[in-house]
């Protein structure tokens, strides 16, 4: 039951903000400060999720088979690999490394 | 797949690609929800990712130039990728006609690989086994590497990644992700420190 409030909770959201931008007048958000901090926002969001999802355990930090994945992951992104083929690296490095027992 | 993967039924996982229908946040709710935060807090985080679509909306208002009647059907379409080819189509016809087929086709393909991920997840069983659960940050970071352009988006990446992994421990499942939101406002006052700093060692040259 929980997951389907997130869900709803989520999905309103993301709708409402789609529309206040097709909606809001111009000028308003136009503004360069107000530019600057809306792209910087998801970095940093994308940037936190990013090692969360890595490195806890719950609310513990850990150090698994997933942080060597992120590595292949990294390592593909910088070879310039195409998007499926760093997901693809991660997912078997992670996969490999637990199976050897890490 | 992602999505089943951290426990959510096919239903859900279908219901969030029909409804949400912006990659990044999908993927945020299912990842928060997984770390065991708590609905509403999980929800934050992820309207905060879909965001960015309300600039995309501000942009494309002007550039679709569309009647009021059909912006809220509009809306559900305004993402990263039809702003991207709306954007790249030199007069408003092409724009259109570049939203339209770039939102249709994205629309379905998202939901048709969504349904087929999800039952594919349930079929393997223990994700977590196959490496699926790295699927996540892997995609987080694939989408985040670009974005890191200058000096100012790496400041607020790294400080993000210091709150989100230092308060962890300390605060409920979701906050610090929204605590390492204030990376951004802080990565942008460094930048103009350094920007003043800049400009004062110009003047000091010039004397």
């Amino acid at each position: 039951m929980n997951v389907w409030i997130a869900i709803g909770a989520t999905a309103i959201g993301c709708y409402a903000v789609k529309l206040t931008g097709l909606l809001v007048p111009a000028g308003v958000l136009e503004r360069p400060l107000v530019r600057r901090l809306a792209a910087l926002l998801p970095v940093a969001l994308l940037a936190a999720l990013t090692a969360q999802q890595t490195f806890a355990d719950g609310q513990t930090l850990v150090l698994d088979a997933r942080a060597a994945g992120l590595a292949a992951a990294a390592v593909a992104l910088i070879l310039r690999a195409p998007f499926l083929l760093v997901v693809a690296a991660a997912v078997a490095v992670t996969a490999g490394v637990r199976a050897v027992g890490g | 797949m992602t999505s089943a993967g951290s426990g959510l039924t096919v239903w859900q996982t279908c219901a969030l690609s029909l409804l949400v229908f912006t990659g990044a946040s999908q993927f945020a709710l299912v990842g928060a929800l997984a770390a065991g935060g708590n609905p509403l807090t999980a929800a934050a985080g992820a309207f905060f990712l879909g965001v960015r679509n309300a600039f995309y909306g501000l942009r494309l208002s002007q550039l679709l130039a569309l009647p009021r009647a059909v912006r809220p059907f509009a809306a559900q379409w305004v993402i990263d990728e039809t702003t991207a080819v709306s954007l790249a189509q030199r007069d408003r016809r092409g724009a259109r006609i570049g939203f339209a087929v770039t939102g249709l086709s994205l629309y379905v393909l998202w939901n048709l690989t969504t349904l087929l991920g999800a039952l594919g997840a349930e079929a393997i069983g223990d994700t977590d086994a196959w490496g699926l659960d790295a699927a996540g940050p892997a995609v987080f970071l694939a989408l985040l590497a670009p974005m890191l352009k200058t000096t100012t988006e790496r400041v607020a990446a790294g400080l993000a990644v210091l709150l989100g992994l230092g308060l962890l421990p300390v605060l409920p499942g979701g906050v610090p992700v929204l605590v390492a939101a204030l990376a951004a406002p802080l990565a942008l006052w460094a930048e103009g420190r350094r920007e003043g700093r800049a400009r004062g060692d110009a003047k000091e040259e010039r004397r």
